[in-house]
C-alpha cells in the first residue's frame, strides 16, 4: 500500500509543511522589526528599542529554521519529483532562479549585518539592514507564490514534445489565482505573526512582566489583528471566488458538494464517503452555498460528481479548509475582545490572556490547513491539466524514500518542540532579567510548565 | 567536437550557465568549507573557546549556505534534464547532507539561547551536523567523478573522497580562525591548520592519482600531448602553494611574519585549482559519459530570461557580500544582537 509515490507526497509534505511554518513568521516579523527600529529611531523612546532586542531574537531562530528547511526543498526537487523538472523547468527553472539571485542573498547577508552588526554601522545603515532583510523575505514569497499560483493555474506557455515553453513571461508570473494567493499568504504572515507577538506577550504578561515593551508589543499586535482578520476574511473569499472561476473541483471538494447544479445546498457538517460519493451525517443549509458563491440563491455550481475520477482526496480538503476558517473566526474573536478590552490602557483579563497564549501559534494551525487544502485540492494534478503528481514522482526504491522519511520526520518533530520550547525559555528570560526578584522563587521548569502560569 | 559554434546563444548560454553553476559550488566549498570545518574542530576546543569560533562565522554562515542553494538552483533551473537523474543517484548521500545542515544550522542559533546545561547538546549537534554534512558532500564529488558506478572500486572511491573533503574544510576553518582570532585559539588554530594541511595534501594526492585510474576518459583529458603541456602547471602551483602555506603558518607561529592572511588565501587558491581539475576532467559533461551539458541544458528561451538577470544581479551579490565582509573584518568579538 505504501509506494514510493505515496512515500514521497508524505516526505514532501512533511517537508513543506515543516518548512512553511517559519518563513511564515519571518516574512511578517521582519517587517514588525523594521517597525520597532523606525519608531525607535523616531521617538527615541527605549520600550521600541526593547521589543527590537527581544524579538529579534526569535527572528534569527525563525530565521535559521527557515533557512536550513528551505535548502531541503531545492534538492527534493530533484530527488524526489525528477518528472517536474523535465516537464516544466523552462518555467519554474527561472522564477527559482530569480528567487535565488534576488531574494535569497539579499537576506541572508544583509541578515548578518541586521543581527550584529548594530555597534559596527550607522544607525541608519543598521535601519537599511532592516529593512532590506524584511524586503528579501517578502520578495522570497512573491517568487515563491507565483510559480505556486503558476502551478494552480498555468498560462502564458506552449507544449513542445512534452515539455513546457514559456510564451509570456508576464502571463506566466501574474496568472489568475496569483494576487489572490499572495496577497492571502501575506496577511496570513501577518495573522500569524501578529498572534505570537500576542500571545508571547500574554504569556509575559502572566508572569508579571512588568515590562512597558512587552505590554506596548500586544496591544499593536491585538490592534493589527483587529484590522487584518476582517480583510483576510473578505480576501479568502475573493480568492474562493477565483477558485470556482479556474479550479471548480477544489472547490467542490472544500464545499463537500457531490452534485452540482442549481441551487445547492451549504455543508456546514458532514464526513465525505468516496464509496458512496455523498456526505454521510450531513448538515446542511439549501441553496446556501449558491447564493455565497454565485451570489444568486439558483446559481449554478459544479458538483465533484462531475469530474469523474479526476478529483481530489475529498475528506482532507473539506476538513481543512473547516479548521482554516475556524481558526479565522477565533482570530477576530480575540483580537476584537482583547483590543477591546485594553483601550485606554487597562489591564487585560487574566482569562482572555490565557486564551491568547492558548492562541499563539494558531496561526501556523490556519496556514497549514489552507495549504492542505490548496495543494491537496490540486491533486491528482502537480500542474493542473497538464502534470499529474504520478508522473512527476521518482521511481526510487520504496525502502530508500521509507527510510529518509522516518529520519526527516525524527528531525523535524524534535526541531519544532525545541523551537517553541525556546521561544518561551526566551520570555522568561526576558523578564527574569529585569526582575530578579521573580527569579529568586521561581521554582526550576520543565516544557510541560509551559502555559502554567 | 570540432564543429561547435561557440557564438550561438544554444552553445554559448548553457556553457555560461556550467562556469556560473561551478562558480556557485566552487563559492559554497570554500565559504561554507570554512564554517563546516569549524564546526568539526570544535568539540576539540574549550568552552570559551567555542563560543569564540562560533563568533568568527556568526555574520557570515547563513549567506555562506545560500551558495548551495544557487549551485543546486542553476543545476536545476539550467540543466534540468540532468537535475533529476544527478539528485535521483545522489539520494541518500544528498539526504544526510541536508539532515546535517539542518542540524548544525540550528544548532547554531539554538546553542546561545538556551540556558547553560543544554548548550554542550546543541554544540555537539553542531559538529555531527558539520560531520555529516562534510563527508556526504565528499561522497557526492566522489560519486560524480566515478560517472555514479556502482561496483566496489567506484564507492570505495567515493568514500575516500568522502574522508579527504573533510580534511579539506578543517584545513579552511583553521586557517579562517588564525586570520579572525588571537593568543590561545590562535595558537592552538596553528598546530590544527598544520596536522590538517597534511591529511589535505595527502588526499588531493591520493584522489589525483585515483580519478584517471577510474575513468579511461579522464586520463586520455589530463596525460595526452599537448595537454599535459600546458596542465602541467595545475599540480606544480598546487605543490608550490601547499609548501608556502606551510612555511607561512610557521613564521607568524614563530612571530616572524604577520600575514595571518597568507595561509587561508593560500588554501583557498588550493581549493581553486583542484576545483578547476575536477571541473576540466568532467567538462563538457554534467554527467560524466552520459550527458553532455548542452544535452542537459533548458531551453534557450529561459536560459536568456535567467541571464539577463545573473549578470545584473551577481556583480550585485558580489559587491554587498563584500560590503558585509568589511563590516566585519578584523578580529572576531564575541556575538551580540545590539
Amino acid at each position: 500500500m505504501l509506494d514510493t509515490l505515496i512515500l514521497s507526497r508524505i516526505q514532501f509534505g512533511a517537508n513543506i509543511s515543516f518548512h512553511i511554518l517559519f518563513p511564515t513568521i519571518s516574512i511578517a516579523l521582519g517587517w514588525f522589526l523594521f517597525y520597532f527600529k523606525i519608531q525607535h529611531n523616531r521617538t527615541g523612546l527605549d520600550c521600541w528599542k526593547e521589543a527590537y532586542q527581544f524579538w529579534i531574537k526569535i527572528f534569527a531562530l525563525t530565521f535559521a529554521l527557515g533557512v536550513v528547511s528551505g535548502i531541503t526543498m531545492s534538492f527534493q526537487f530533484g530527488t524526489n519529483w525528477p518528472g517536474y523538472m523535465e516537464t516544466v523547468g523552462n518555467i519554474a527553472g527561472p522564477l527559482l532562479a530569480y528567487e535565488v539571485l534576488t531574494a535569497f542573498f539579499l537576506e541572508a547577508t544583509f541578515l548578518g549585518v541586521m543581527l550584529f552588526g548594530a555597534k559596527r554601522v550607522s544607525q541608519r545603515v543598521h535601519t537599511l539592514a532592516t529593512f532590506l532583510v524584511a524586503f528579501g523575505t517578502s520578495l522570497s514569497a512573491f517568487w515563491i507564490i507565483a510559480l505556486n499560483s503558476w502551478m494552480q493555474t498555468p498560462q502564458g506557455f506552449t507544449m513542445i514534445d512534452g515539455r513546457a515553453h514559456a510564451v509570456d513571461w508576464l502571463a506566466i508570473v501574474f496568472n489568475p489565482s496569483m494576487p489572490y494567493r499572495l496577497s492571502h499568504m501575506m496577511l496570513a504572515s501577518f495573522l500569524t505573526v501578529s498572534f505570537f507577538l500576542a500571545g508571547i506577550s500574554a504569556y509575559r504578561y502572566l508572569r508579571n512582566s512588568r515590562s512597558e515593551a512587552n505590554l506596548m508589543v500586544m496591544k499593536m499586535a491585538l490592534t493589527a489583528a483587529m484590522v487584518l482578520t476582517p480583510i483576510q476574511i473578505v480576501l479568502g473569499d475573493l480568492h474562493g471566488l477565483n477558485t470556482l472561476h479556474h479550479q471548480p473541483a477544489k472547490l467542490a471538494a472544500m464545499e463537500g458538494i457531490w452534485n452540482g447544479g442549481a441551487g445547492v445546498p451549504a455543508v456546514i457538517f458532514g464526513v465525505p464517503n468516496k464509496q458512496t460519493r455523498t456526505n454521510d451525517y450531513e448538515i446542511s443549509i439549501p441553496k446556501l452555498a449558491s447564493f455565497y458563491l454565485t451570489h444568486s440563491w439558483d446559481g449554478e455550481v459544479k458538483g465533484l460528481n462531475d469530474f469523474g475520477d479526476k478529483i481530489p482526496p475529498v475528506a482532507p480538503v473539506f476538513f481543512a479548509f473547516r479548521v482554516m476558517v475556524g481558526i479565522g473566526v477565533l482570530m477576530l474573536l480575540f483580537s476584537w475582545l482583547g483590543r477591546w478590552q485594553m483601550r485606554q490602557n487597562r489591564p487585560l483579563p487574566k482569562l482572555l490572556a490565557k486564551g491568547l497564549v492558548l492562541m499563539t501559534f494558531s496561526g501556523w494551525v490556519a496556514v497549514l490547513a489552507g495549504w492542505y487544502v490548496t495543494e491537496i485540492g490540486r491533486q491528482p494534478y502537480l500542474v493542473t491539466g497538464v502534470l499529474t503528481t504520478a508522473q512527476a514522482a521518482t521511481t526510487l526504491p520504496t525502502g530508500m524514500v521509507f527510510s529518509t522519511l522516518f529520519a526527516y520526520l525524527a528531525l523535524y518533530v524534535g526541531l519544532l518542540a525545541a523551537y517553541i520550547w525556546v521561544v518561551f525559555y526566551l520570555a522568561r528570560q526576558a523578564d527574569d532579567k529585569e526582575n530578579p526578584n521573580f527569579q529568586l522563587e521561581k521554582k526550576p521548569e520543565t516544557s510541560w510548565s509551559l502555559f502554567r502560569t | 567536437m570540432t564543429s561547435i559554434d561557440y557564438t550561438q546563444a544554444s552553445v554559448w548560454l548553457p556553457l555560461f550557465f556550467f562556469v556560473a553553476m561551478g562558480f556557485a559550488m566552487l563559492s559554497y566549498v570554500v565559504l561554507d568549507g570554512y564554517d563546516l570545518g569549524i564546526g568539526m574542530l570544535l568539540n576539540r576546543a574549550s568552552d570559551h573557546d567555542k563560543d569564540m569560533m562560533i563568533a568568527s562565522i556568526g555574520p557570515f554562515w547563513d549567506a555562506n549556505e545560500t551558495w548551495i542553494v544557487l549551485g543546486v538552483g542553476l543545476l536545476l533551473v539550467a540543466f534540468p534534464l540532468a537535475h533529476g537523474p544527478i539528485l535521483t543517484e545522489l539520494y541518500l548521500p544528498v539526504a544526510a547532507m541536508l539532515m546535517g545542515l539542518i542540524l548544525r544550522g540550528v544548532s547554531f542559533d539554538f546553542r546561545v539561547k538556551v540556558n547553560i546545561e543544554q548548550k554542550p547538546l546543541w554544540n555537539l549537534l553542531f559538529y555531527i551536523g558539520s560531520l555529516i554534512a562534510s563527508v556526504s558532500q565528499g561522497i557526492m564529488i566522489g560519486r560524480l567523478i566515478v560517472g555514479f558506478d556502482s561496483g566496489i572500486l567506484g564507492w570505495g572511491f567515493s568514500l575516500l573522497v568522502g574522508i579527504c573533503l573533510p580534511a579539506g574544510y578543517v584545513l579552511l576553518g583553521s586557517t579562517w580562525l588564525i586570520l579572525k582570532t588571537e593568543g590561545q585559539l590562535q595558537q592552538q588554530s596553528f598546530r590544527w591548520a598544520k596536522t590538517s594541511l597534511w591529511l589535505t595534501g595527502f588526499g588531493i594526492a591520493l584522489v589525483s592519482a585515483a580519478t584517471p585510474y577510474f575513468s579511461s576518459e579522464i586520463m586520455h583529458k589530463w596525460f595526452a600531448w599537448p595537454q599535459i603541456l600546458w596542465l602541467s602547471p595545475v599540480p606544480l602551483a598546487t605543490v608550490i602553494l601547499f609548501l608556502l602555506t606551510n612555511r607561512s603558518i610557521q613564521s607568524l607561529e614563530q612571530g616572524t611574519n604577520k600575514r595571518e592572511w597568507l595561509p587561508f588565501a593560500c588554501v583557498v587558491a588550493i581549493f581553486w585549482l583542484a576545483f578547476f581539475g575536477i571541473a576540466y576532467s568532467i567538462f563538457p559533461y554534467v554527467i560524466i559519459g552520459k550527458m553532455t551539458l548542452w544535452q542537459a541544458a533548458a531551453a534557450t528561451e529561459s536560459l536568456w530570461v535567467i541571464f539577463w538577470g545573473a549578470i545584473i544581479v551577481l556583480p550585485t551579490i558580489l559587491g554587498y557580500t563584500l560590503f558585509s565582509y568589511r563590516i566585519f573584518k578584523g578580529k572576531a568579538s564575541a556575538l551580540t544582537y545590539y
